[in-house]
């Protein structure tokens, strides 16, 4: 038994973490009551938390690669920074990535992650050619978009709830430089940062940091990041070494005025209205890995991390009303981040709809819990959608309300033999 | 002349990223072990991460009649050889097939091979490191483990007697002991955050020490200081104690 937590260190569970290297291995811990695989925990609150969590860290050989097909297959435990750090100087790179480059490949799998280019290249899943899942009942299957479908639309987005992934074949993308040729444009208010996410969207990686203290006429001023990867035929990767945060942050170092003046220099220490320059691809697409355990500076008591979307139609009132509510309040950080997705896929609870996404912590502090109620009152209005890989208390009609094939996932996961085992905290939390 | 490593129980956890990091700096890799299913595994998953070129061995190290024909059957003299079986043993089973079979893999055994291809590589005047993975519970007998920890203890003895034998030969041995892993061996028990390394992190320091050439390394580095400590506890006191 020990404590453990994800991502954003709230809540804490005692638990059995167990590992396997071997499929035989899996097999034998799947008789345990209630179980719920897991990866390296950076979703942030309790999907992969459970009595018994079924790591799948130490499974994590790279079976195979078809270099004419592009076509990677490994097993779930793999972490993308190993894909990166491997293909990237033979001039490959994954077709999507997230904020983080430490996650697993189940993980990515099971949360269905997107990244910078979901208006043009979809979801991790879009990218998996097939998958094999461990069920609980201790068979294996082998399922894609056209084998299996359903179990496949299940599991992809699933959260685990569906069995153990054991292993995945995944598309990788050609590229013929490690550097991204960035563009920064300065907005000065949500409607004009909504404008340049519609004037860009041909651009394949966008994204905008967000000040989510701004107020008055500056409310959703923002710095809109474009970009892509260059043709220079420079694939000399030297991944960077990873500094750790030493120590825990005490509580009272972020406050709003801390956080203020951080947003204030950041936003006003890009001087140009427009401004280009090239950077390394670990810098564009991860940049907080270079500070391993960055979640310390939020303290021991951790933090709550919100993501909701939005129809793309109310996504402008809708995100107006929740900034003006955080801005009020003088809560949230200098983590804020806005961005433009494209269609939904076919997943029956993966998150991304089209229209437009926040996503940003809060210090775990009192009176929070009742903040982010408020909050989603605004989700519970313009029809929004939370981030189940984010999420550690919404409530079960909010989160209802946003997935309209919620319906199907329960119904598809009550076929599976003995699905009542597999169980998360959040699974429970959301009757899932 | 194409560097090489040899890994003898070569489908530990920790054993595993030592590979990955010699692969990366593109050695020739051999592993040993008696799981072939595992090391075939390991194998593929080497090439695929970085095309280097990988043997596999099938090694009983308490098959002391197979270590001549084995040492025989390596592609080349390795110019780095880790040696990183170990076995905890049943819990609470003290019989002498256990007992036994704990001193041969950790102990006997290992230095059975080593003593083999220490010799091979002095009368070939081959320079090369030689690590053993030994064990903090080789420092001091305690009541939780100690069969396991009294052949660990012989092992640092006998890496400490090697290196000292070795040196005026140009091979260099090192002693590494590891404190609490976060690995198959110990899942379910209850271990400290602070004092676990992760077995990549051992699998770093472990590469960093043969690059430096250390003699013994304590990993994490902290366990240097808490043995230090344990060690000093009188022996009237020690006897009474639960740690």
């Amino acid at each position: 038994m020990r404590e453990i937590s994800a991502w954003g260190r709230y809540p804490k569970t005692t638990g059995v973490l167990k590992y396997f290297a071997k499929e035989s291995e899996c097999i034998g811990v799947t008789s345990d009551n209630e179980y719920i695989p897991c990866g390296n925990f950076r979703s942030y609150g309790d999907c992969a938390l459970s009595e018994t969590m079924m790591s799948t860290l130490r499974y994590d050989k790279m079976l195979h690669f078809d270099e004419e097909r592009a076509i990677l297959h490994v097993q779930s435990g793999v972490i993308l920074k190993d894909i990166v750090d491997c293909f990237v100087p033979r001039g490959y790179f994954l077709n999507v990535v997230p904020g983080t480059q430490l996650i697993t490949v189940g993980g990515a799998i099971a949360a269905d992650v997107h990244g910078k280019n979901h208006h043009v290249a979809g979801c991790f899943s879009e990218h998996v050619i097939e998958l094999k899942l461990l069920l609980p009942n201790g068979k294996t299957v082998e399922c894609s978009q056209k084998h299996n479908r359903e179990l496949f639309l299940l599991t992809c987005g699933g959260m685990g709830l569906s069995g153990v992934i054991l292993d995945a074949k995944i598309e990788l993308k050609k590229i013929n430089s490690k550097n991204i040729a960035q563009t920064t444009i300065k907005t000065s208010s949500l409607r004009e940062t909504f404008d340049t996410f519609e004037k860009h969207k041909d651009k394949p990686y966008s994204v905008a940091w967000i000040d989510c203290l701004s107020s008055g006429d500056s409310l959703g001023r923002s710095l809109v990041m474009y970009g892509d990867f260059r043709d220079d035929g420079d694939l000399d990767y030297n991944p960077s070494k990873i500094k750790s945060i030493p120590f825990d942050f005490p509580g009272f170092a972020l406050n709003k005025y801390s956080v203020k003046a951080f947003n204030e220099l950041y936003y006003n220490g890009i001087k140009d209205k427009e401004s280009e320059e090239i950077v390394s691809l670990e810098k564009f697409f991860f940049p907080l890995d270079s500070m391993y355990k960055w979640n310390r500076i939020y303290g021991k008591e951790g933090f709550l991390q919100y993501q909701i979307i939005f129809p793309l139609e109310n996504s402008f009132v809708a995100l107006q009303e929740i900034l003006q509510k955080i801005s009020n309040a003088g809560k949230g950080s200098f983590l804020a981040v806005l961005k433009l997705y494209g269609a939904e896929n076919e997943n029956y609870l993966s998150f991304p709809i089209e229209g437009y996404s926040l996503a940003l912590d809060f210090k775990m502090e009192e009176g929070i819990f009742e903040f982010l109620n408020t909050l989603d009152d605004t989700v519970l209005k313009f029809k929004g959608r939370t981030y189940l890989a984010k999420d550690a208390r919404v409530t079960k009609e909010v989160f209802e309300q946003g997935y309209s094939r919620l319906d199907i996932f329960k119904k598809e996961r009550k076929k599976i033999e003995n699905y009542n085992n597999l169980v998360s905290l959040q699974s429970k939390r959301l009757g899932l | 002349m194409k560097k090489t490593v040899l890994i003898i129980g070569a489908n530990s956890d920790v054993a595993k990223e030592i590979a990955r990091l010699y692969a990366k700096k593109e050695y020739g890799i051999e592993l040993a072990s008696r799981d072939m299913e595992m090391l075939d595994l390991i194998a593929v998953d080497l090439k695929t991460r970085s095309g280097v070129e990988v043997v596999t061995h099938y090694l009983d190290v308490t098959d002391f009649k197979s270590h001549d024909a084995f040492i025989s059957g390596l592609s080349a003299l390795p110019s780095v050889v880790v040696s990183a079986a170990g076995y905890m043993g049943k819990k609470d089973d003290m019989s002498s097939d256990n007992i036994k079979l704990i001193t041969d893999i950790n102990y006997t055994g290992q230095a059975s091979i080593l003593e083999k291809i220490a010799h091979k590589m002095r009368d070939s005047k081959h320079t090369g490191v030689i690590v053993g993975i030994s064990s903090v519970a080789g420092e001091r007998g305690r009541k939780a483990n100690y069969i396991y920890g009294s052949a660990k203890a012989a092992f640092t003895s006998y890496l400490s007697g090697l290196r000292n034998a070795m040196y005026q030969y140009n091979i260099h041995v090192l002693t590494v002991k590891p404190g609490f892993i976060d690995t198959k061996m110990t899942q379910g028990l209850d271990l400290p955050a602070m004092l676990t390394a992760q077995p990549d992190e051992v699998a770093n320091d472990i590469v960093r020490a043969v690059e430096n050439k250390k003699n013994i390394i304590y990993t994490k580095w902290i366990w240097k200081y808490i043995m230090l400590v344990i060690k000093c506890i009188p022996e009237f006191q020690f006897k009474k104690m639960s740690i």
